[in-house]
């Protein structure tokens, strides 16, 4: 298995194909949807873009200090592991839905795992 | 900090502070409209230096590469070297054929450019006045059904431009025209693709244009069409779209009033509601649907999202939001 998982989950086309599925996933679940904006839903979908980028291993340029300034004002507001968790799932069945490979499944969710800290400001 | 050197002088540009806003701040009088990076009424060009991306978004390739950007949605975190375009290169010349009166506040202005404008039905130009006053307005005309530009212009509370022209332009006046611009068209990728158009107010121009450039380009495709109004007065064009609708078996016009009782709704035969509630109940699954959103902000804004939900891909939702200067920065009378 030399390819990264990037590659083998299928790069930019799989996360085109997952945007929209998982932003409109976050946006009709309704313990969750309160946290995402959509005064600028394009702008909103650039960012689950760049995220599903650096989930799926993709080329990045996050830093855990970036995913801690765009979630301080939302964990003011309230943001806790259950939403995190919520959103995890989404993610989760979106990858799902596309008929991803258990395998690259579990190493997204890893990754996205690892961001909880940052992402809830702890 | 950033600074700006434009005419001679350097700025330093403030936390927060647009280019636009500073240079406004140095007193200078850049001409803009929506500033929101929509209208490109205050694009400027780079001399030195590399423009942020957002402040390029919306222009063409050719435009990027000569180093235009927009100074009200650019917020620099290094040095540019800036100016204003020259006129020339920007603006040509409009002359009015037609001003006829629509409904009691939208008017028909119709006008031959000088040089031939290629550009899609459904974008929009900038009207420059001689005073310098400059607005948007979307294309009804389809380039290769008409050679006249035609807009529709809403009569605002104390709209400079939109009073002037119902007015005191006259036939035969020239104006100055910049454009095309803006990405909400007909694309005739896939032809068999249904569409559904939803607009209010003068948003009836750009769809009015789009659906008859779609049609004219062979579309297989459903066509619904939504045009809204709060009261029956705001409804026009109606002759032209029913008998669009009979020309083509694949083309629906669907008129919605929302502040009307029963019988004027039935005499318009239109139905109850604002436009974009009614096309989405008619409409639930909207996967593989092409959508085209023209009009208010707020009803843009609302029915991007419920489009979204229903199943509709961001990317095929184009929009074309009329963000009113003259309402946002004066109080209406």
């Amino acid at each position: 298995m030399s390819d990264s998982l990037y590659e083998r989950i299928g790069g930019a086309d799989a996360v085109d194909a997952a945007v929209d599925l998982f932003y409109r996933k976050v946006l009709t679940d309704p313990d969750v949807n309160d946290f995402f904006d959509t005064t600028d839903m394009d702008d909103q979908r650039a960012k689950q873009k760049s995220f599903l980028t650096m989930a799926f291993g993709g080329p990045h340029d996050y830093t855990g200090k970036d995913l801690r300034t765009a979630h301080e004002k939302l964990v003011a507001d309230g943001l806790n592991d259950s939403h995190f968790d919520k959103v995890a799932g989404h993610l989760q069945a979106t990858l799902e839905e596309l008929g991803v490979d258990a395998d690259a499944i579990g190493e997204v969710m890893a990754i996205a795992g690892s961001t909880r800290d940052d992402v809830l400001n702890r | 900090m950033a600074h700006i050197s434009f005419a001679g002088a350097k700025y330093s540009l403030g936390p927060e502070e647009s280019v636009l806003e500073c240079l406004e701040r140095a007193e200078y009088e850049i001409p803009f409209s929506c500033r929101n990076g929509v209208c490109l009424t205050c694009m400027m060009r780079v001399r030195e230096g590399e423009p942020p991306r957002a402040s390029q978004k919306d222009l063409r390739e050719g435009q990027r590469q000569q180093g235009y950007f927009l100074p009200c949605v650019c917020h620099p975190e290094d040095d540019l070297d800036i100016e204003s375009p020259s006129d020339a290169e920007l603006y040509g010349r409009g002359v009015v054929t037609d001003v006829t009166q629509l409904s009691a506040n939208i008017c028909r202005l119709r006008l031959k450019a000088a040089t031939p404008l290629f550009y899609h039905a459904g974008q929009f130009i900038n009207l420059r006045r001689g005073d310098g006053l400059v607005r948007s307005y979307s294309l009804a005309s389809v380039p290769r059904l008409e050679d006249t530009l035609e807009l529709h212009i809403k009569r605002l509370g104390r709209g400079r431009m939109s009073n002037w022209i119902h007015d005191d332009l006259k036939v035969g006046e020239a104006l100055d025209i910049q454009g095309p611009n803006g990405d909400c068209y007909y694309i005739g990728d896939q032809p068999e693709r249904p569409l559904l158009l939803i607009g209010n107010g003068s948003g009836l121009a750009p769809l009015f244009g789009i659906a008859r450039d779609a049609l004219a380009a062979g579309h297989m495709g459903q066509i619904y069409l939504y045009h809204g109004s709060r009261m029956a007065d705001g409804l026009y064009y109606m002759d032209e779209m029913r008998s669009l609708a009979q020309e083509n078996d694949n083309f629906h016009y669907v008129p919605c009033l929302s502040g009307e009782d029963a019988a004027v709704r039935e005499a318009a035969g239109a139905r109850d509601g604002r436009a974009e509630a009614v096309a989405l109940a008619d409409h639930t699954g909207l996967a593989d649907w092409r959508v085209y959103l023209c009009g208010y902000p707020p009803m843009v804004k609302s029915a991007k999202k419920l489009a979204f939900l229903a199943g509709a891909a961001l990317a095929d939702i184009l929009a074309d939001s009329f963000e009113l200067q003259d309402l946002r920065r004066e109080p209406r009378e």
